[in-house]
């Protein structure tokens, strides 16, 4: 099973793409207000994640995701 | 003002909108003349963005089906089944649809919307699981919102995404409801169901099929997507609408299971609403009738719809990926997909404007609903108004 860290790495790499350039990507950034993430980024970017982990991440645990520690920690939940 | 603060960005983008002097999302029909015109902003308008699908809006039988029933039931029902009663329209409505269907059960709802909040916030509870195309309706996410289960997308028209999500669920695969649709609504493409049929047959999983846009437009009797493919035997539970089609406003579910009969007792969204008035029974019931009595306006619709399709492709439009009465056309700018939409409106024709999420892709949408109504003569007048749409639009053509 994927540690915490191994997990936070994984979002940075697939985050960056999508994150606005001049903004550092930190635990605290906020999905949508940090990174100017819309909907349908937060959307693509879950799908590539499950991908990479060969997982399913239910829609009701989107409303608990803020930052990406938020989301790193409900993949962990996830993952183990 | 804090409870209203959440509105901002929507009042600013509004605003933008209206300093064209028109909301393309509050339009109003001044005068209604038929299925397919009516004046908007003082101008006899085609309405080409309505769902019409096959014109039974100004049918007189349904019309007279209708004034008939309010004279002798009154205007409404007043109230939910539950609490005022089943009129025995309701019962005769539920009959005929479960028999058009070769199904043992149906029951009516009052708007397709709230069809799906009720059959998916009840059949899946705590413990089951939802998984549901990424491009379902609103009303189907928001059915699902208001249930406990666990809600898992998989990708648009895609069963080899499904196969591998259920697989990911091991055993809950068999407490698992497939939820999709059989026309989508914004481009018009059409559900690989043979496919999903398959893949739910073989996981033990349940299937739900919303066939709000297929209803009166494919299958032999006109009875959706799961008939034209010839997987009836596998959808348990059929979802669909009285709004398109059917001209009026409703909804319905059928199915062979005798636990759909639950619902009525378990379902929020059918106990708290009230029941669809007598008037729109009647003239629904006339519409179903119509509909299997006439498959002349199914052959009509298809072939107004490729009319319209080909002409646009001609032009070098991007439209949706298949032939089907909805036709979208993709443009990648907000702004520009304004303007074509005002520019089309000024030529007289509605149709509707779609911006994103509502569109899928993060596109632009003009998207048009053709019925069989519409006449040869009103389809040139719409291509014409498309042909004459400024270089901005052209600017996403693709030839």
């Amino acid at each position: 099973m994927p540690e915490y860290n191994e997990i936070l790495t994984e979002i940075y790499k697939v985050l960056t793409p999508f994150a606005k350039e001049d903004q550092p990507l930190g635990e605290e950034s906020e999905l949508v207000t940090d990174l100017g993430l819309d909907s349908m980024q937060v959307m693509r970017l879950l799908l590539e994640i499950e991908d990479h982990f060969d997982i399913s991440i239910p829609i009701n645990v989107l409303p608990d995701i803020r930052t990406v520690k938020d989301f790193a920690q409900q993949l962990e939940k996830i993952l183990n | 003002m804090a409870i209203f603060e959440k509105f901002r960005g929507l009042e600013e983008v509004r605003a933008g909108l209206m300093k064209a002097g028109i909301d393309p999302f509050n339009i109003t029909l001044e005068h209604i003349y038929s299925a397919t015109e009516a004046d908007i902003r003082g101008k006899r308008t085609i309405l080409a963005g309505t769902n019409n699908y096959l014109g039974l809006t100004f049918d007189p039988e349904c019309i007279e089906a209708s004034c008939t029933a309010a004279q002798e039931q009154g205007t409404g029902t007043t109230g939910s089944r539950m609490a005022n009663g089943t009129f025995a329209g309701h019962a005769a409505l539920e009959k005929e649809f479960a028999a058009y269907y070769n199904r043992r059960g149906a029951i009516v709802f009052s708007t397709g919307y709230i069809a799906n909040l009720a059959m998916l916030s009840t059949l899946a509870g705590p413990g089951d699981v939802i998984l549901l195309d990424a491009d379902s309706h609103a009303s189907i996410y928001d059915g699902c919102r208001l249930g406990g289960a666990e809600v898992v997308r998989f990708r648009h028209n895609d069963p080899e995404d499904l196969e591998k999500r259920l697989r990911r669920l091991g055993d809950r695969a068999s407490n698992t409801l497939i939820v999709v649709e059989g026309i989508y609504s914004m481009l018009g493409d059409i559900a690989p169901l043979a496919d999903i049929a398959a893949i739910k047959k073989s996981y033990g999983a349940w299937l739900l099929v919303d066939e709000a846009h297929s209803l009166g437009i494919l299958g032999d009797h006109g009875r959706g997507l799961a008939e034209e493919v010839g997987v009836e035997a596998d959808v348990d539970f059929v979802v669909g609408t009285f709004s398109k089609s059917l001209g009026a406003t409703g909804g319905y579910c059928v199915s062979d299971h005798p636990q759909l009969d639950a619902i009525r007792y378990a379902g929020r969204p059918y106990i708290f609403t009230a029941s669809p008035s007598p008037s729109v029974i009647a003239s629904t019931r006339k519409a179903l009738e119509i509909l299997q009595a006439r498959p002349e306006l199914r052959v009509q619709l298809w072939k107004n719809a490729r009319s319209l399709y080909e002409s646009l492709t001609d032009m070098g439009f991007t439209l949706g990926p298949q032939v089907s009465p909805v036709v979208a056309v993709r443009l990648e700018d907000k702004k520009q997909a304004f303007g074509a939409w005002m520019q089309l409106l000024e030529q007289g024709v509605y149709v509707n404007l779609v911006l994103p999420p509502a569109a899928p892709d993060g596109s632009a949408l003009l998207r048009c609903s053709m019925s069989a109504a519409h006449t040869p003569e009103q389809i040139d007048r719409i291509v014409e108004a498309f042909s004459t749409l400024p270089n901005t639009a052209a600017t996403s053509r693709t030839a």
